[in-house]
């Protein structure tokens, strides 16, 4: 049996390694569709027993319906951080989900039409810091498909930022919309009249 | 009022301070600790209290000195720790001492993983201290749930002067939801009861309406004994049987005479349902979600949601098993809650759903169950 009402969830699911923000990530995004938007939202994670290291996941559960299960059944976006998280999810995506790769840190890519992304190399250009990447990462992510409003998600993340760092982080931010634009701009113009949800840069 | 996204665990802290809880001593442990770390910070700013003890053992004694001299108190753990804790659970519940117990459990046994989900402890909630015994086990299944039901524990704990055990899943713990603060005016609290009586004329554990005695605070003028062994109206040492008798009588009584204020439950679409979901915690979550698929199917399937699994609903089980061909049970253990199903139901009538790998019961699973794969 499926459900009509996985229609209405909007699954998204950010992986990598402990210490990526991975799990911050996704309470910014949580945060921005909770309190900015007023939507339905859970957000879970998991990790290892490590401080550091080991694999960490975060999922965020978009909806306008109260969300009876917390988890992600299978994700429309998966944002990989690294090979490992990238192996152990890509499988999981629906058949028109979206994704996104750091490209640097992801050699094997299993779908042709993932969005690939120098992420954490772009983080430092703009920023000047690795630690960024997460944000760069939520930049992608709300540029291509919109889940929350960029309002919505620069708040939550200046809501997040430690004192100082501000400036650090809507720097990412903007990096993250600019890279989303411009391959807006590239699939506009090579595949003009192909349906929306083919993410093919290739 | 206030929108926020909160943590499960966070929201146990919020929930305790809401009902009044100034009082929390424990041990760090995961998947708990952030109830430890919220209350470290939150206690002091409110005059509270709040103590690092050196394990589980001494957490819990701590809590039950702090009970008895007028405190509200709250102790948070996992599997490991709620092992060591079962001694004083007993102790609380001979002496009636009021207090709460919060157990995020983990996959057991022993150390097992920290971090994984497990519903692994319901019969130990029930039965982990020895000796007969009564006890309130609450379970929520969301984050507002969480909070609502921490002030829940405490209101019925300061009512039935009982320990009241609040089990948590690590899902529930760890994930954020939505929550919106509500007004302190629109929180019902609870306290206990106290005496107006004289000193000298005071029984601390005699007879009174609604079987649960007044408890003063030690250090108000009023003096007695507090013993773990069976004891007489005064609380001092008895091997009488004319005593011992009255007193298991009470003790139980006081929690089966007001099932209709302590049983909490949520009943969906049992009206109809051929088949009914029995299910608790976050595993509930999973059973709505396959309730709604198998609705838009056309089965006639029921839900009901336990909020208290001890003292167990056998009354609305029943009723509900009566007119459903099955009963589906899903839990994140082997099969422990099933157990009471099928002694109320039958057997022949339940399926049980289990897995105890540290990982969720996806609606998938249920719906097999629901269709008799």
């Amino acid at each position: 049996m499926k459900g009509k009402e996985q229609s209405k969830r909007f699954e998204i699911r950010l992986a990598g390694e402990g210490g990526q923000g991975m799990i911050l990530a996704g309470v910014i995004l949580a945060e921005a569709a909770a309190i900015y938007e007023g939507k339905y939202v859970v957000q879970t994670q998991s990790y290892g027993p490590e401080a550091r290291g080991g694999a960490s996941k975060a999922e965020v559960v978009i909806s306008d319906e109260p969300i009876d299960y917390p988890e992600v059944l299978s994700a429309d976006v998966l944002v990989a951080m690294s090979q490992e998280a990238c192996d152990r999810y890509a499988s999981n995506l629906k058949k028109e989900g979206l994704l996104i790769v750091d490209v640097d840190k992801v050699k094997r890519v299993p779908l042709t039409t993932a969005v690939k992304i120098p992420i954490t190399r772009a983080a430092i250009e703009a920023s000047g810091k690795a630690i960024t990447a997460n944000v760069v990462a939520l930049g992608v992510l709300v540029g291509l498909i919109g889940v929350v409003s960029r309002e919505a998600i620069e708040k939550a993340i200046l809501a997040r930022a430690p004192k100082g760092s501000e400036e650090m982080n809507c720097k990412a931010l903007a990096r993250g919309f600019a890279e989303a634009e411009a391959l807006l701009a590239v699939k506009q113009k090579a595949q003009k009249g192909l349906a929306i949800g083919t993410w093919d840069t290739g | 009022m206030v929108v926020r996204l909160m943590q499960g665990n966070e929201a146990v802290g919020w929930g305790a301070i809401a009902a009044g809880c100034r009082f929390y001593a424990g041990y760090p442990i995961t998947p708990s600790t952030e109830i430890a770390e919220m209350l470290a910070r939150e206690l002091p700013k409110l005059g509270g209290i709040f103590i690092q003890m050196e394990d589980e053992i001494a957490s819990l004694a701590a809590c039950i000195g702090a009970s008895v001299g007028g405190m509200k108190a709250m102790t948070a753990t996992s599997g490991p720790g709620f092992s060591l804790m079962q001694e004083h659970i007993g102790y609380a519940a001979m002496a009636e001492i009021p207090c709460v117990i919060v157990n995020v459990q983990r996959l057991g046994p022993s150390t097992g993983q920290p971090t994984s989900p497990s519903q692994g402890d319901i019969m130990q909630a029930r039965w982990g201290t020895h000796g007969d015994h009564p006890i309130i086990v609450l379970y929520p299944t969301s984050v507002p749930e969480a909070f609502d039901l921490t002030v829940t524990a405490f209101n019925m704990a300061e009512k039935y002067r009982t320990p009241v055990i609040l089990l948590m899943d690590e899902v529930v713990a760890h994930m954020r939801e939505r929550f919106e603060t509500p007004p302190s005016e629109a929180i019902r609290v609870i306290d206990r009861m106290g005496t107006s009586v004289p000193p000298e004329w005071y029984k601390p554990f005699g007879d009174t309406v609604g079987d649960v005695p007044p408890m003063p605070s030690f250090g108000s003028g009023y003096r007695y004994h507090i013993t773990g062994l069976y004891h007489d109206l005064m609380g001092y040492p008895t091997q009488r049987l004319d005593e011992i008798n009255p007193w298991i009588e009470r003790v139980h009584r006081k929690i089966s005479a007001h099932l209709e204020d302590i049983l909490l439950y949520r009943e969906e679409n049992t009206e109809d349902a051929k088949v009914v979901i029995v299910a608790y915690g976050i595993t509930a979550r999973s059973a709505r979600h396959a309730m709604k698929i198998a609705r838009q199917h056309r089965h006639r399937v029921g839900l009901v949601t336990l909020y208290t699994i001890w003292p167990f609903p056998e009354e609305v089980i029943l009723r509900v098993g009566r007119t459903a061909r099955r009963v589906v049970v899903p839990e994140m253990n082997l099969g422990q809650l099933a157990l009471e199903v099928e002694r109320v139901v039958g057997r022949h009538k339940v399926v049980r759903v289990n897995r105890a790998d540290g990982t969720m019961i996806a609606p998938q699973m249920i719906l097999d169950a629901i269709e008799g794969r």
